[in-house]
Order: C-alpha cells, then structure tokens, then sequence
C-alpha cells in the first residue's frame, strides 16, 4: 500500500546526470578492467551412500574467457542454466572459481581468500536482479547505500549523509528520501537504490545480474538509460548479465552468447545481431518475438530448438551444443570446436560456422584443430589454437579462405 | 534412502557421546558435593570420603566416564571399586550390558527403573498426542476456513488462554472439578493394560492427557490455521479451482495436503520430547514415569539416572528427527533422495 | 453475437484503505479461432478481468459487475455450481508460472487426469490413457513414463506443456493464457508460442493472451487490448495498433523496448514515473501523469476528464481513448522519429 504513496510516486526529482542515453560505443584504445582466462566452476556432486564420494561434477562455467574494458560494456547473454550468472558471481568473488584466471586491473583475483579481497570490493560491484530481496527491508535506505561508506571507513560519519544525498540525486531519486525504508518505494525505485548502493564506493567495475528482468516495461528503460548515464559520467565498465537479447544488445557494444557453461559466440553488437556464425546464437535471435516485424510483415521464420538444454553434469561430447544442432555432423561429437577468432572482433565456437543459411560444407576448423572433416586425427597435423586467450588477436582466420590474416 | 538413516544414525551415536560427557562435567562442575549429600546430614569426613569411593566419585571425571562407556558396551559391576567389592561381596551388583548405571538412590539398575517408567510416560504422551493433534488441527482448519468470523476469533482465543495458563493449574483446575467434584472421570491413577484392561488405562489417562494436550494444541491450532491460510494462497489452487473442481475436493486433496506437511516436523519433535515424561503433568496427578524420574534424581544428585535420562531422551529426539526425514521423504516427492 | 462478449466489466476490491478499482468498464468480443492479447503492465487490471470469466472471484470479498457472454450464456448471472461445471470444460486457464500453478505433491500425470474426471464419468484407465494421449500432443517425450513423473521432474516448458494439455485436455472453447511464457526461456516460449498457435488450429478455440510483451501480442493475436489503470486505452485489430497507434501509453510502450533489430543507436524513451495507484487513480485520464503530450489538449480535459473509448482515425474497429485530436500526425512527426528512424526511411 505505502509503495503508492503519492509522495515518494510523484515524478522523480531529475537526475543530476547529463542525460543522453546514448547508446554506449566500443572505445578501441580503452585499457581491460577485467580479464578473464579460462574460468573454470565446477561443482561436485555426491553420492547419496554411507560414505559420500563425489561422482561428478556440474560444470557450471567451463573455460570461459572475455575482457572489459574500462568504462565499457560486455554483455553476457544464454538462457537459463548456461552458467552467465555463476561467471558474474566468481567475477565477483562470492564463489572461488575451480580454475582459471580473473584479472581484475592487472591483478590475478581468482583464488585470494576473503581477506585479500577486502580492499578489492571495493572496485567491484554487483547490482542484483530482484531489488525487493537483495535490500534490507529492516534498514533506511540512508543505511542501506551508506553502508559500504561505514564498512571501508571511507568517509567520516558526519559527511556520509550529504554523500548518500548525492547519491540519490544521482540515480533519479528524492534525496530528502534517505531515511525512508525500501517499501516505501516501487520496484523501478528500488532498483535505482540498489544501483545507488553499488554507486556508493566509486567502482571500476560493475557486475550487473539481470538488472532490469524484474521490472515492468516502462520503467526497465528508465533503468537501462539510468545504467547508461553512470556509465558515461563515471566511466565504470559494466558486465551486463541478461537474458534478454534487446536488452543486451541496448547496453552493450559488444556481447557474448554461452550455452552449457561455455561461450558459444562472441562479437561486436552489429556482427553479432546482423550476421551471427553459431547456429545457436541463430536460433537465439530467431525466437525472439519482435514486435516491428510482426507489424509490417508477419511472423519472421523461426529456427526451432527441439527438446531441452541437455545437463551440465553429462554435457554432450564434443560440441555442446550439437545434440540440438541442425547442421551437426560426425565431427561435432569427436571434437570440441574451438573458440575460433574469425573477423577483427568476432569469435565463434562451431565446426560450421557461416551466416544463416550459408553453412559451409566442409569444418572450417580441420586446420586449426590437426583433425579431418570427419573429425579423426590427420597425423602429422598439430592443433594451433590458442583456445582461451581473452580478447581478440589481430591476426585472424578467414572462413572465405581458410587461411590466417591480419589486420 | 538406506544409507541416509545409516549416516544420520551414526551422526547420532556420536551426538549421544558427546551428551553423555556434557553430562558428567556438567554435573561435576555443580558447587554442590554429591558424596555429602548422599552421606545423609550427620556424617564425618572420613564417612563421606567412605561413601565418594562406594558411588566412585574419588576418581577423575574422565574415568568414570570411561568406565560408563565400557559399561555400556560390556556391563559392568557396582561399586567399581575393586577392593570395596572385596570386602563387601554381597553388595555388589551387576549391571548388565547395555548397561546405563546402577542408582544406589532407588537400588537398581537405571535400566530396570526405566522399563517400570517408559509405559507410564508413553502412555501419556500418545494420549496427549492424539489429543492435540485431533483437536489442534481440526480446529485450526476450521478457524482458518472462517476467517475473520467470531469462530475463528474464539478458537484463536480460547486456545491461547489455555496455553498462557500453567500446566499445573490447568491440571488441578481439572483434577479438582472433572474428578474430585463432579466425578466425571475417576481421579487419575496410572492402571496398565496387562492389569487393567485397556477401558481402564484409557480412562485413567483423560484427565492428565488432556491437561498436556490443552498446552500444547494452542502451537497447533495458530500453525495449522496459518498454514492453511497460507496455502489457500498457492497458484495450485487456482488451478485445481480453474479446471473446476469441487470446493471440498479442493480443500482436503489439494490444500490439507501441503499446509499439514510442516506440521510433521513439529508434531514428531513435540512427541519425542514428551516420551520422555511430562515433569510437572505426571507430579501433578502422581504418574511415576520419566518426567516425575529426572525431577526426584536431581533432587537426590543421583548421576547414574540422570546420565541414562539424557542419553534416552536424547535418542528420543535423535530417533524423531530421522523419523521426521523419512516421513517426509514420503509425504513430499521433492526431498526424495537416492 | 460473438463466443465472447465482455460488456461494462467492473470488478473492485473493497479493502480497508479504499476500493481499489482493479477494472473499470472494460468491453471486448472474442470470436472462436481468434486470439485477443491484453496489454498492460503489473496492476493494470489485465488478469483480474481476465479471472473474472472463470469467476474465480466468487467467495471473496471482490464486487464484479457487467456482463460476460460465452455462448449466449452471461457467466455473472448464473450460480456458482453452473460455473464451475464450465471452468476447466469450456473456459480453461494457464498461468505465469508453471512450477507454482501445480501441485508439488501429486504426479502430473494425477493432475491432468484429475481435470479431465470432473468433467467426464470415465475410469481411470480410461483418463490416463486420455492423458497420454494429450501430453503427447503437446509435444511431451515418452508420455507413458513421463505421466508418472512429479512436476519438479520437468523442465520448465515441459511444465507449460503439461499445464496446457490439462487445459486444453476437455476442449473447452476458450483458453487463457495468463503471462504464459513470462517465466521461460526465449527458445521455449517460441516453442510454447508455436504449440498454443498449432493447437489453436486444431480445436478451433478462443485464446486471451495478457501478456506485458508486446513482442508476444504481435505474433500470436488478432486483436490487441491496451490496458492502464484499469481501463482498455486502446483496443483494435493488432496490425492496425501496432503501425498506427493512436495513444500516447501505447506509444510510450513501443518506444521503451529494446529491439533485437533496427537501428542500434536507436534511443530508448522511457514512460516516466511510475504507474499510478488503483487505490486512488488520478483524476481525468489516468495515464496524464505521465504523458508528454497532454499539453496538446486544450484547456484542462486530460485532467478533469476520462476520455471516452472512440474511434480512430484510422477507422474500422480500432478504438483509442485519449483526447488528443491529432494522434497521427503527433505519431509520425514526434515520436517515430525517435524511436524507428529506419522505417520513416524505408516508407521514403
């Protein structure tokens, strides 16, 4: 009932930021805030006998590798279960990965324990998807986004409050409001909160988790414009975690598709939406109902993914992705296709990879991976793939070709 | 399924354990000498020190406990001490395994003291237990489908003034009016089966069921009506009410069936707890079962009985517990494990 | 008259703090065949009045008015014994959330033949093998053995699956589908959306989809109904609304969500504020809060006035209810241009 108090429903005081929502744009000679190499989680699972041996593991994330650059964005987009939400927690560090490295401003974050990573939580931050639980119903939100002030003893008490005052103003929100508690407010204000808190110890990255899923369609773009104009006026670079492809595509100029633990597909916005490689990332877009399209010409033709997501525990071999695939062939359950860099700024995990419509017949990973079109070693042929180097190389391999070029 | 109770049964042997060495520093640790007050109020100090070496309280804590463990698994003889066995063969005693102790309070073994007991106690307790479950639920389903009506405020009410008033006066208030006044009932006196016939026991344990059975269904009628309430609230009742079934099939199919099932965990622990005695119900109506039991053997400092009531009341719970899970892994399809 | 026929729909909460108008005065037809989406957001009434054909209200404290023809039947006016005998036969539901909506003790198996028992005097052999039958049609691997399985044993379509084949398991003429695919992945809701659309076709039912995602509406309905505060704010045949949109909360939604094609600086416009009490709506239009374009009206009329549901100028059976005398042309030259400069090109 008190989220409709006419007060706190009025019209949002305006925001203090320059507002231009523009999308944001890649920044070619921005340095990497994150690194990430072959990030690994797997989580055992046990036996129900006397004694509880550990028979498996779920690979929730399996040798997954990206960068974000500073100030920038990458998005991170699958469906559920394929692991996008676990990377965002290893990022940042409320799960210790398996294996694999998280450079974070040059440093390898991945196994430092609790204590180390006390000064970094700072730098890191996280926005949650659901705002009504991931704040304190039994705290102001004075306290709520004056919290980490307290915790790193960054400020003085007396100078916390006009600190948290800004803040509010910042993310759109009343700052005579800092003493009133979460449910006073909608859930498109609670989330601002949430962003607010995140906003409070100035971080260099932000890990954002299904920011906008839980809200009503008109206020998510009050919120992913919000997110925007941080971003711009703060230079914090972003990973975007969603489900939702639009969204993503929104928010970030570049993006990355993982199914199964895995990244399937990784490319510049306009590559990756206009002329995906992986036929999933094809059926991906293809299931999304768009209303344009609809309103001029109909239902666009849709790539149907028969049956479900098969489980991490027994992924399938080979391509994960090919017990779902049309264009699978006998060497997408010997060999596991590598992440395979094929343009200046697009890489793609597929035996097959070509646009929609134009696979091609022959894999255009025979070379690479040292194996025939059947998928069985050629002796002699040694693999040359650097499989998990974050970020993109400046020499590439033609599809058209087949042969590396560069720049 | 198999090996989870056999974990959780070894997760409670070590539990019992380590109750059972909580206990004897426990009771050492009291300001109060157990050898003095065992010796009587005229004792000299060498009769005392007589006495510390025939209960076996001269020796350190961590042996005697020793010396229980070893009774338990082997049997022992009472007193330990073996040159007092020398010179008194007569009085010595052998406790067999499982032995729990031997009470020079009561002169028997803590185990033959339990056998006379636990009928009195579980007797009590099912009584009781049946009661309020009948009554704790039926009524809380009925406040919960009359809500807001002078019904439910009533049984809401009435349950909690039953609840805020002492066991012993609610006992009394009974004692004196059903029994002594108005001579509904005979004035409760604990009759077994094997001697009384089963009309006999039954009647006897009205009255004192029924006192357990009023403090504890006031829990039961709040939580049964909450969960009720709280179901009536589930999407799958607006299925189950959208393909058109009938209002009674809905509730006892659809919605008694998931708001009860909490109710296992709480009705299997209040039980366990209960088996083993009802303290101030039994000393009311002068039932001699457990609760009665451990009330005299603290009065008296008398360690052997009171280290067999904690690890049988401690298996009670332990053995609930389990029983609870497995129960539960029946009722709810969802916490089925391998 | 058409299958359906909603007339002056009201339905309101009586509650301590007020009545909250949940929905006010809400009219629609729906013909066998055809699909009805209901747009709006959460609290705009959308499956409140939507419930109300089940009368899933009776036996609370909930007033509801007007008039609910199905079949020629006024589903108001008849007891509640006649409604249920039609809920589940001739209207069916299916709900957002498909793990909450069945019950996580019984098989599904139980629960769809259960469904199918109240309607039809058979044995259970007989609903079981009806069962199968269905949960095969819509598309369940191994029927037979998945029958047995509990609910959290299915994945998530699975569990829309499973929920449609109990609705649709007595052919009832009209299905619900409320937020159907809301809770489901991107891959699964285009399979759900195309199994509703297949099984549409075969038993030649009437579906109300309400759903928040105009992408959805666009390809599933026929008509489209735009809902705030209660209210229908704009109603007509889909394609019509979707290129010519004469109101400005409609407008507000295709101009605040992303798309995955066109223009990728295209800007994102929000609705600003926040969506307005049901408890105590504003006065006028309820929607003047929050629009841009209110000053376009002269005089105080969005304030102090509801506009009537009437016309547009686009004709035919789109209807809007908004003051504002040139929606086209504030359409083409203001807000288009904002959010789809692309198609203004293409349309030269």
């Amino acid at each position: 009932m008190t989220e409709m108090d006419p007060a706190v429903g009025a019209p949002v005081a305006e925001p203090a930021l320059a507002e231009h929502h523009a999308a944001s744009r890649r920044n070619p000679d921005a340095q990497q805030v994150l690194s990430v190499e072959n990030l690994r989680m797997y989580f055992p699972v046990k036996t129900s006998g006397i004694i509880r041996r550990t028979v498996g593991h779920v690979q929730a994330v399996d040798g997954v590798s990206f960068q974000v650059p500073a100030g920038g964005s990458l998005g991170l987009v699958g469906e559920s279960g394929c692991g996008k939400s676990t990377t965002g927690r290893l990022i940042t560090r409320l799960l210790r990965p398996t294996g694999g490295r998280i450079d974070f401003d040059g440093r390898d974050i991945a196994q430092l324990s609790q204590r180390e990573l006390l000064p970094l939580r700072r730098e890191i931050q996280m926005i949650f998807q659901d705002p009504a639980t991931s704040l304190n119903p039994r705290h102001t939100v004075g306290a709520i986004v004056g919290a980490p002030l307290q915790i790193h003893k960054v400020l003085p008490k007396d100078k916390i409050i006009p600190r948290v005052q800004e803040l509010l103003e910042i993310v759109g929100l009343n700052p005579e409001h800092y003493n009133r508690y979460p449910h006073e407010f909608s859930g498109g204000q609670r989330q601002r909160i949430g962003i607010a808190r995140a906003l409070t110890l100035q971080p260099k990255l932000l890990v954002a988790d299904e920011p906008v899923s839980a809200l009503d369609v008109s206020i998510q773009a009050q919120v992913i414009n919000l997110l925007q104009d941080v971003q711009n006026e703060f230079g914090i670079g972003f990973l975007f975690i969603a489900h939702d492809l639009a969204v993503v595509r929104h928010f970030c100029p570049e993006v990355a598709v993982m199914y199964l633990g895995k990244i399937v597909e990784i490319a510049d916005r306009e590559t990756l939406y206009l002329r995906p490689h992986h036929p999933y990332t094809q059926a991906l877009l293809s299931a999304v109902p768009d209303v344009k399209q609809a309103a001029i010409g109909g239902r666009r033709e849709r790539i149907r993914l028969e049956g479900d997501v098969p489980s991490p525990i027994l992924p399938p071999s080979g391509c994960r992705f090919r017990t779902r695939c049309a264009i699978a062939q006998e060497i997408c359950a010997k060999v596991e296709p590598p992440l395979l860099q094929i343009a200046p700024r697009h890489k793609v995990a597929c035996h097959f990879a070509g646009e929609l419509g134009h696979a091609p017949k022959e894999p255009v990973t025979m070379k690479v991976c040292g194996v025939d079109a059947h998928g069985a070693p050629v002796p002699g042929e040694v693999p040359d793939v650097q499989l998990n180097e974050p970020g993109f190389s400046d020499r590439w391999m033609d599809l058209k070709t087949g042969q590396l070029t560069g720049a | 399924m198999f090996a989870y109770i056999v974990r959780r049964l070894f997760a409670g042997v070590i539990m019992l354990v380590a109750m059972s060495m909580m206990t004897f520093v426990l009771f050492f640790a009291s300001p109060i000498d157990p050898a003095r007050f065992a010796c009587g109020k005229i004792c000299s100090p060498q009769q005392i020190a007589q006495v510390r070496k025939g209960l076996g309280f001269d020796r350190p804590v961590w042996e005697q406990w020793k010396d229980f463990a070893v009774g338990v698994v082997k049997g022992r003889d009472y007193p330990a001490d073996k040159s007092l066995q020398k010179s008194a063969p007569n009085l010595v005693a052998h406790c067999a395994a499982p032995c729990l102790g031997y009470s020079n309070v009561n002169v028997t073994t803590v185990r033959d003291e339990f056998k006379t007991r636990i009928p009195v106690s579980f007797s009590l307790a099912i009584m009781a237990f049946i009661m309020w479950i009948v009554g704790g639920v039926g009524l809380g389903v009925i406040a919960a489908l009359t809500k807001g009506s002078i019904i439910d405020r009533s049984v809401v009410g009435v349950s909690l003034v039953f609840f805020a008033f002492p066991t012993f006066f609610v006992g009394l208030f009974l004692l004196k009016f059903l029994a002594i006044k108005w001579g509904i009932f005979p004035v409760p006196n604990y009759v077994s089966i094997a001697n009384g016939g089963v009309w006999n026991w039954l009647v006897n344990l009205v009255l004192p069921g029924l006192t357990l059975a009023l403090f504890y269904m006031a829990g039961y009628v709040r939580m049964s009506r909450a969960f009720v309430l709280e179901s009536m609230g589930e999407d799958y009742l607006r299925t189950a009410k959208a393909k058109g079934l009938a209002p009674r099939k809905i509730l006892f199919k659809h919605t008694m069936r998931a708001a009860l099932t909490p109710l296992v965990t709480m009705a299997g622990l209040d039980l366990a707890g209960l088996l083993g005695g009802a303290i101030i119900t039994e000393r009311v109506f002068n039932y001699n079962g457990l609760g009665k039991l451990a009330v005299d053997s603290i009065a008296v400092y008398d360690l052997p009985t009171i280290v067999g009531l904690v690890l049988l009341l401690g298996s009670f719970v332990i053995v609930a517990n389990i029983v609870v899970d497995i129960l539960y892994a029946f009722i709810d399809p969802r916490v089925r494990v391998g | 008259m058409s299958f359906l026929s909603v007339r002056d729909l009201v339905v309101h909460f009586p509650t301590v703090d007020g009545v909250v108008k949940a929905t006010e005065g809400l009219s629609y037809e729906l013909d066998r065949g055809k699909t009805l989406g209901i747009v709006g957001e959460s609290g705009s009434g959308k499956s409140v009045s939507s419930s109300a054909i089940l009368g899933l209200h009776r036996g609370t404290n909930a007033q509801v008015s007007g008039e609910i023809f199905l079949d020629g039947v006024d589903l108001l006016k008849i007891n509640d014994e006649s409604i249920r005998r039609k809920r589940g036969r001739e209207v069916s539901m299916i709900f957002q959330d498909p793990l909450s909506a069945m019950h996580p003790y019984y098989t599904v198996g139980n629960q769809i033949m259960e469904a199918y028992r109240i309607h039809h005097d058979v044995s259970k052999k007989q609903a079981r093998a009806r069962t199968i039958e269905m949960l095969e049609r819509v598309g369940i691997p191994q029927p037979d053995r998945r029958v047995d399985d509990y609910p959290h044993q299915f994945s998530g379509g699975m569990r829309q699956r499973a929920m449609i084949a109990m609705a649709l398991i007595n052919d009832p003429g009209l299905l619900i589908a409320d937020e159907p695919t809301t809770a489901l992945d991107v891959t699964v809701q285009a399979q759900i959306l195309d199994l509703l659309q297949d099984l549409q076709r075969e038993f030649n039912s009437a579906i109300i989809i309400i759903t928040h995602d105009l992408g959805v509406v666009a390809e599933m309905a026929d008509d489209v109904l735009v809902m705030y505060a209660g209210r229908a704010v704009e109603y007509g045949p889909t394609k019509e609304i979707l290129v010519h949109p004469e109101m400005p909360y409609t407008w507000g939604l295709l101009s605040s969500v992303p798309d995955v094609v066109g223009d990728t600086d295209a800007k994102l416009i929000p609705i600003r504020g926040n969506p307005p009490s049901l408890l105590s709506p504003p006065p006028g239009c309820a929607f003047h809060t929050r629009c841009d374009h209110r000053d376009k009206v002269p005089g105080d009329l969005c304030r102090t006035t509801v506009p009537e549901l009437t016309p547009a100028r686009a004709g035919g059976n789109h209807t809007k209810r908004c003051h504002l005398a040139n929606p086209d042309e504030v359409y083409a030259t203001e807000v288009l241009p904002e959010i789809a400069p692309e198609t203004l090109e293409e349309q030269g």
